[in-house]
Order: C-alpha cells, then sequence, then structure tokens
C-alpha cells in the first residue's frame, strides 16, 4: 500500500522520544486476522489517534497494549521495555472502556481511588490525588454518588478520572464517546482536549468518526482490515491522503482515473475525460503513461458558469449540474462529468446564486496544488 | 373492552383464601384449648407448653439448624467455586451444566435411595448427622450452582478487566470486584441452600438414625403415628413463623442493598 507520498509522517519534534512502540504487531482470531502486522510510535505527551471503519482491529491494538490479548507475533514497547507477557495490573498503562466499566457496588470517589489504592496510596495523599482527579472532570460534588446514579456522560467522566487517577504512562481510551449524543459528544470532546492538555498524559485514542479524531488529535493512524493506511496530522491525512482507502474514509473525495502523460517543472500533467489542464503536484515515483487516481477534495472545487472564466494554470473540468443539496453552511453540487459524478461544496458566504440549477453545464476547477495522486484502482 | 377492577381483585383473594387459610387454620388450632382440630373451644398456650417440656422437639431442631447451617455453608462454598468454573470455556462444559442441574429434577424419593445407597452401603457413612450431612450437600449444590452461576454469567467481565486494568492482581481482582458483585447470589444460594435442608423431609427419612431426627421428620412421623396431635399443630405454627420471619428478613436486607446501590436494576440483574 505504497502511495505517492510518504505513508509516515515525520517525527514531530516537538514530543519527547518514543513512549510505546509497536513492531510488527500481529494478531490472528481462530477464523480471521484482527491486526496484521502494525509499527506504530507514539511519543510522550502525544493526542494520538487510530482511526478505521468497525471491525479493522483497533479494540485488539488497544487490548494488547493493555495485556488483555497477546499478540501473536511482534513486539509492544513501553519506554524501550518490551511488554509482550507483562499482566495487565504490571503495566502502567490504563484503559477508559467504551462501556466505562464502572464499579457498581462503589461510590464515585472510590471507584477513582480504586487505583490508587492499588499502588498503596494511603491516607491524606489518597484524599488529595482523589479529589484533584474528581475536580479535573467537574464531578467534586458527586463523589458520595454510585455510578448509576449519573448520566452517561457523567459516567464517562468518572471513567476518565478513575484511568488517570492511578498515573498512568499511557491512557488507552476507547470509543469513549460513542455511546453518546452528538451534542454531549462535542462537549466531551472540548473536555478531553482540555484534560489531556492539562495532564500531559500521553492519550491514545480509538474512534471510528473521522471528525473526532481530526479535532483531538496531534497524529492520526488510519487503520483498515487489520492494516495500518497511513500515519500523520490530522492535515497530512486529510489534504494528502496516502492511498484511496484514506481518501475515501476521511472526508469526501473526488476520484478521477487518469493517466501520466508527462512531468512539467513541479507538476505532473495528467490526461483525463473531459478534463483541461489535469496536474498535480510532482512527489516522485510517476512515469509516463502510468494509470494513477487523481483526488481532489470537494471544498477545494470551484464552480464556473459559461461566463466566468478559471484563473489560469488551474485544474478544468466540464460537467452538468445533477443535484444541489442545500446542508447550512455550504451547499453540495453533485455535476455529472465524462469521469464519473463529482461533488463541490461551496460555501454559502461566496455562493454564486446562478451556478446552481440541476442541467446547467458548469466547470469544475481547481488550483492543481490541491490534486493528489494515488495509486490506480486497476494496479 | 369493560374493565372490571373488582373481578380481578376476588381472583386474587381466592388465591390467597387458598394459600393462606389453612396455615391461618395451623394457627388457630395451635391456641385451641380442646385436643380437637374441628371445634375451636377457646384459647390456650398448653400446647405450646407441652411442647416447651418435649426435649424430643429440641434435639430435633438442634439437629435441624446444625444440619441446615453446616449443609448450606458447605454446599455454598462448594457451588460458588463450581460456578465460576463453569464460567470458563472447557470440553464437555455444557453436559456439566446440565448434569449439575439433573438433581433439581430428580424424584426425592429417589434421591433419597440413591444417597442410601451410595453413602450409607457402600462408602459406609454412619446414619445420622454425617449420613445426612452429605446428602444434603448433595442436593442443595444444585441449587447453589444455578442461583449463583446466572448471576456471574450475567456478569460483566469488562468489570474485572478494568480492576486488573488498574493495578489489581487476580486475588485482589476476586475480593474487590467480583466477590462483591456475586455477593447478593451467594447469599440467596446459601438461604435457599439453608431452607432446602431445614424443610426436607422425603430424603431426610432414609438417612436418620436412632436419636438423630431432623425436626421435618420428627413432624412427620409423629403425625403418621398418632395423628395430628395439637403439639405438632403448635410446633408447625412455630415452624411457619420462624420460616416467614426469614423470608421478610430477606426480602428487606435486598431491598435496603438495592437502594443503597441506588438502582435495583444493576443489583437485581
Ligand atoms: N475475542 C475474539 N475472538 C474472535 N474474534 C475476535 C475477537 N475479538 C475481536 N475479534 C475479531 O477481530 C476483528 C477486529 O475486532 P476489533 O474489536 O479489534 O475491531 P474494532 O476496530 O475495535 O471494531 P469496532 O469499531 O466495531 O469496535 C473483528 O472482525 C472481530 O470479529
Ligand atoms: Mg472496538
Amino acid at each position: 500500500m505504497t502511495g505517492f507520498s510518504p505513508a509516515e509522517a515525520s517525527t514531530p519534534d516537538t514530543f519527547a522520544p518514543v513512549e510505546i512502540g509497536l513492531h510488527g504487531v500481529r494478531k490472528r482470531f481462530s477464523d480471521q486476522v484482527a491486526v496484521d502486522g502494525i509499527s506504530l510510535n507514539v511519543h510522550e505527551g502525544e493526542f494520538f489517534s487510530v482511526l478505521g471503519p468497525s471491525g479493522c482491529g483497533k479494540t485488539t491494538v488497544l487490548r494488547m497494549i493493555a495485556g488483555f490479548v497477546d499478540p501473536d507475533e511482534g513486539r509492544i514497547e513501553l519506554d524501550g521495555n518490551d511488554m509482550v507477557g507483562v499482566p495487565p495490573y504490571r503495566r502502567d498503562v490504563n484503559t477508559v472502556f467504551q462501556s466505562y466499566a464502572l464499579f457498581p457496588h462503589m461510590s464515585v470517589w472510590d471507584n477513582v481511588a480504586y487505583g490508587l489504592k492499588r499502588k498503596k496510596v494511603r491516607g491524606a495523599e489518597l484524599e488529595k490525588r482523589v479529589g484533584e482527579h474528581l475536580e479535573l472532570v467537574r464531578l467534586a460534588q458527586f463523589a458520595k454518588r454510585r455510578p448509576a446514579q449519573l448520566s452517561g456522560g457523567q459516567q464517562q467522566r468518572v471513567a476518565i478520572a478513575r484511568a488517570l487517577a492511578a498515573g498512568p504512562r499511557l491512557l488507552l481510551l476507547d470509543e469513549p464517546l460513542g455511546a453518546l449524543d452528538a451534542k454531549l459528544r462535542k462537549e466531551l470532546q472540548i473536555e478531553l482536549m482540555r484534560i489531556q492538555r492539562e495532564v500531559g498524559t500521553t492519550f491514545l485514542y480509538v474512534t471510528h468518526d473521522q471528525e473526532e479524531a481530526l479535532v483531538l488529535s496531534h497524529r492520526i493512524a488510519v487503520m483498515n482490515a487489520g492494516k495500518i493506511e497511513q500515519v500523520g496530522y490530522p492535515e497530512d491525512v486529510y489534504e494528502r491522503p496516502a492511498t484511496r482507502f484514506v481518501a475515501g474514509f476521511i472526508g469526501t473525495s473526488n476520484i478521477l482515473d487518469a493517466e501520466v502523460s508527462g512531468v512539467d517543472g513541479g507538476f505532473v500533467a495528467l490526461t483525463a475525460p473531459g478534463a483541461v489542464n489535469l496536474r498535480a503536484k510532482f512527489a516522485g515515483g510517476v512515469s509516463r503513461g502510468r494509470k494513477v487516481a487523481a483526488t481532489v477534495r470537494p471544498e477545494k472545487v470551484h464552480l464556473f458558469d459559461e461566463a466566468a472564466e478559471p484563473p489560469t494554470g488551474w485544474c478544468v473540468l466540464r460537467g452538468v449540474v445533477q443535484d444541489v443539496v442545500y446542508t447550512g453552511v455550504s451547499t453540495q453540487f453533485v455535476v455529472g462529468t465524462p469521469g464519473g459524478e463529482l461533488v463541490a461544496f461551496v460555501q454559502n458566504a461566496q455562493r454564486i446564486d446562478d451556478a446552481g440549477a440541476p442541467g446547467q453545464p458548469v466547470r469544475m476547477a481547481w488550483d492543481p496544488e490541491f490534486t493528489v495522486l494515488l495509486e490506480s484502482s486497476d494496479g | 373492552m369493560k374493565r372490571r377492577p373488582w373481578a380481578l381483585g376476588a381472583v386474587v383473594a381466592v388465591v390467597f383464601l387458598f394459600l393462606y387459610a389453612p396455615i391461618a387454620w395451623l394457627a388457630i388450632a395451635s391456641f385451641n384449648s380442646s385436643r380437637s382440630l374441628s371445634r375451636i373451644s377457646g384459647f390456650s398456650l398448653q400446647w405450646y407448653e407441652e411442647l416447651a417440656d418435649d426435649s424430643r422437639v429440641f434435639g430435633s431442631l438442634r439437629l435441624s439448624l446444625q444440619l441446615a447451617l453446616s449443609s448450606a455453608v458447605i454446599a455454598t462454598v462448594i457451588g460458588t467455586l463450581a460456578a465460576f468454573g463453569l464460567r470458563r470455556a472447557f470440553p464437555g462444559r455444557g453436559l456439566w451444566t446440565v448434569l449439575l442441574s439433573l438433581p433439581l429434577v430428580v424424584p426425592e424419593v429417589v434421591m433419597g435411595v440413591a444417597m442410601l445407597g451410595f453413602f450409607v452401603k457402600l462408602a459406609g457413612v454412619p446414619l445420622g448427622f454425617g449420613a445426612l450431612l452429605f446428602a444434603h450437600v448433595a442436593f442443595s449444590l444444585s441449587f447453589v450452582v444455578v442461583v449463583v452461576r446466572s448471576r456471574v454469567s450475567g456478569m460483566d467481565a469488562r468489570m474485572e478487566e478494568a480492576a486488573a486494568d488498574l493495578g489489581a492482581s487476580p486475588f485482589v481482582v476476586f475480593r474487590t470486584v467480583t466477590l462483591p458483585l456475586v455477593a447478593p447470589a451467594v447469599v440467596a444460594g446459601a438461604a435457599f441452600a439453608f431452607l432446602l435442608s431445614f424443610d426436607d423431609v422425603v430424603i431426610s427419612s432414609y438417612l436418620t438414625g436412632v436419636g438423630s431426627t431432623t425436626l421435618p421428620v420428627f413432624v412427620y412421623a409423629q403425625a403418621s403415628k398418632r395423628g395430628i396431635s395439637p403439639e405438632i399443630v403448635a410446633l408447625s405454627t412455630l415452624m411457619v413463623t420462624a420460616t416467614a420471619l426469614l423470608l421478610i428478613i430477606g426480602v428487606v436486607v435486598a431491598s435496603w442493598r438495592a437502594r443503597r446501590a441506588g438502582s435495583t436494576a444493576k443489583l437485581a440483574g
């Protein structure tokens, strides 16, 4: 799965050396391979997300790091020490479970104190640390309640406080907001970011929600079918997807089958049906005549009617408006072109009203900077 | 459809009458001043007084309590361990589960024969307390396993993982999370085992020795030998009262615990 851009983003200099490293980790269950040779480095203090569709092996990765599942192959290193075979209770790693898994027979306070007590923290020190963590998640007034007396969002905060209070080197979060409604999710996303920045603990966050991953993370690993497709900063995986899967899974992508016709300056020239001046930034690995997929994000595409002229040097594609969907912030135009149906998002702030009617011929145009080349679907 | 709330009420009343009239009659007859059971002639405590003077009654009561207590403790320990054992997957688990609940459906008369044959005739356990203890543990074990197992298998394994994740060794996980969560079922299983043992007539009647008769067997023997005497009626009334009290205490404790946990669903489920 090598794309045209490097699959691993360069190491950020702002983070300290690797805290957790996975090297060639593989896990098969009786009937299928759940994790198929994964290598990853997470840096100290990072908010790192693993993003992928349901069933791609995200939970299995977390469970191997926590120690509930042993990998069949590969190494899992925490601060350079191989963790494979070390039982969960001896790993400096704590988990926030999707189902919260709070202890129903203990108060909120006792839940948060649980990990500290296992570390033999007692007396005033225990009081202080539990109090701090209840403050951190803004639940100090609920200390005496049982988990069943809290709302879903409050229970989730208790789960976070409980896992953090134990003072882990690494916090694992398995879709912690998955069970909450959209509005509460948004609120808790902001909370999570604040908490992570405040405590500085490394977070390894699993989600299938691409927007959540983009909003929260320093870096993202995109997973599919047990493999990692791309690791990078949010803007990397969004703006420069390394594979067709990433382009399709994160946001919406327009994908055109094209052929390389030459390299011209810093750009690769491409031919595709109905396209004029189709170009992409040159990133190596292409040769004349090669079949590729040219992709561009819908919000990069501008629409021009017959009267207006796209800026010189832009890629242009002729088509006919087929559908117009008003979504509030923007309007989504579905345009039929010789290369298939493509989509353009036009901010309603700058919407040209007369470009809108279905059946109207338009030109889609974008800056070639935004064309991303991927391997062609047929090879 | 026309609603007839009084009809429903009448049905309930009939059911209660049917269930409780004999017991109520028992209580009333025990305070009767005459020996006759069909004619109430006045209030008297004489049958209770005679009962209090009967040393055989106290002997049987002591044996029954000792037996119920010790068989309940042993059955609860073994049964709870078995319920946890059945949690893991192993070859033949399904068969084991069925076998464990078989004693629930085998007729007691047959169980009694089997116990007598195996424990006494084959293994040489003497009749009396020893044989009774083995037999009572054997038949109440199934009930404990069934009650505890339903709770154990319904428990979220993530809870124990969370405890291990927070640094608890397997033993600490068991002590601080698993056991408290299954405790209500263990207590229920123990109470069940106690009552089963305390109530048993059929199986026990095969195994009682000379001078060691359980209370229900004593009552049954007296009643069948001499007919229902007023002393037996008084004794039966006491037994009903004691059992009812135990039941009420159990319900009160359970609802108190549930309130304390903040949710009935969490504990009952
Ligand atoms: N204990 C197990 N036994 C057998 N198969 C398993 C087990 N755990 C996971 N799998 C399989 O491994 C694959 C990966 O599962 P995993 O739970 O890691 O996915 P996931 O990415 O977390 O999915 P989701 O987003 O739905 O939680 C799935 O196809 C699943 O069926
Ligand atoms: Mg999962």
